[in-house]
């Protein structure tokens, strides 16, 4: 098991939070909730030791391509693949849309 | 297939496909759902990351307030796909605390009722002692609920209930099944591992169910209601039995009857599905 940080630049702070997923096998639970304005600071803990430019990879594809509000991300991994990540993030971001 | 049974399967809302907080919130009035402890409470195992593995941030347990036919409730559901629905420390006393507390309101004049929703292997070994303790308050809570109130436990599938949570079970006032359902003391696997490949082979599907799945439990009178895996049937069933209020004689109560049922088993011959219901139903 391992803990990571990453910060990301980002907009004004989110309105709602949001959870989605579940700490099942292959699966992820994450947490978002509004930020410090300019900052998305994502805490990741993981079943997978050694992932930590997986995460930074990931992370970085998914926000080069949107600019997001201000959130604390708090996810907890149990072997998703980088898909399912990627699938849940979005679902929680179209959920902070929408709550 | 007919027109009619399309239509039906097409207006059937699984409940078992739903996740732990879906569940509470399905079987709650629409728009009286409220989470105690929620997730951004942050309320998780201290012990599991200690051991190598990630925690949950609701641990595993949903604890919801609302109405229930009108009528205030409680419902208690178990996530199943987090560590198996074990439960620990933090699981177990939040279930035991919000049953508590539904204690504590009849006892002040609010006729809190609760339901359980169980999807659980038991005690978490990870948090051993701790799990086992707070598996005793739970039971203990149920007991003292259910002399205001009843409290109904609901096994939908797929994890079962087993362990001492089977036993937190069989306190309940009613207990419902669906056909995905199992109900037993010992998991499968534990028993195979015990008795023998030969005596029980946790890996035959059809044997197990026909053993502990909810069709033979409710057969053998085990279990109080088999319902089938439909959100609306599912509360249906709970209305009708909140509105029956507290039974005459709980079934632990009857554990004299059971245990002479048990006493003329003959137990030098392998047991099969039949021969457990007529041991329990005396047919």
């Amino acid at each position: 098991m391992e803990t990571l940080s990453f910060e990301f630049p980002a907009g004004q702070p989110a309105q709602s939070r949001a959870l989605v997923g579940c700490v099942g096998s292959g699966d992820l639970e994450v947490l978002l909730e509004p930020g410090q304005a300019g900052t998305l600071a994502i805490q990741v803990v993981t079943s997978v030791n050694g992932s930590a430019p997986r995460w930074q990879l990931l992370f970085e594809r998914m926000f080069r391509e949107q600019q997001l509000p201000a959130l604390n991300i708090s996810i907890h991994d149990f072997g998703a693949t980088p898909g399912v990540v990627r699938l849940r993030l979005e679902q929680g971001l179209e959920e902070l849309n929408h709550g | 297939m007919a027109e009619q049974d399309i239509a039906r399967l097409l207006a059937q809302r699984s409940f078992t496909e739903l996740g732990a907080r879906e569940r509470a919130r399905a079987l709650l009035d629409a728009g009286s759902f409220r989470e105690l402890l929620d997730p951004f409470a942050r309320l998780m195992s201290p012990w599991l990351p200690k051991q190598g593995i990630v925690p949950q941030a609701d641990d595993g347990v949903v604890v919801a307030k609302g109405l229930i036919d009108g009528q205030p409730a409680v419902v208690i559901a178990i996530e199943g796909a987090f560590q198996g629905g074990s439960l620990g420390e933090v699981g177990g006393a939040k279930i035991a605390g919000a049953l508590e507390l539904a204690a504590e309101d009849n006892r002040n004049g609010t006729p809190s009722r609760a339901v359980l929703l169980l999807e659980t292997g038991g005690v978490r070994l990870q948090e051993a002692n701790l799990g086992l303790a707070a598996i005793a308050e739970i039971q203990a809570a149920i007991v003292e609920l259910r002399e205001f109130q009843p409290v109904i436990g609901l096994v939908a599938g797929p994890v079962g209930c087993f362990g001492g949570m089977s036993i937190a079970a069989g306190l309940c006032s009613y207990l419902l099944v669906t056909r995905e359902a199992r109900l037993g003391l010992n998991g499968p696997q534990v028993i195979e591992q015990e008795a023998g490949l030969d005596e029980y082979d946790s890996r035959d599907r059809p044997f197990i169910w026909s053993l502990t799945g909810g069709e033979q439990r409710y057969a053998s009178g085990l279990v109080d209601g088999y319902v089938s895996d439909d959100v609306e049937a599912i509360r249906g069933e709970l209305h009708g039995l909140f509105g029956q209020g507290k039974p005459a004689q709980e079934r632990s109560r009857r554990h004299a009857w059971f245990l002479e049922r048990l006493r003329a088993v003959d137990t030098s011959v392998q047991a099969d599905a039949a021969a457990v219901r007529s041991a329990y139903q005396g047919a």
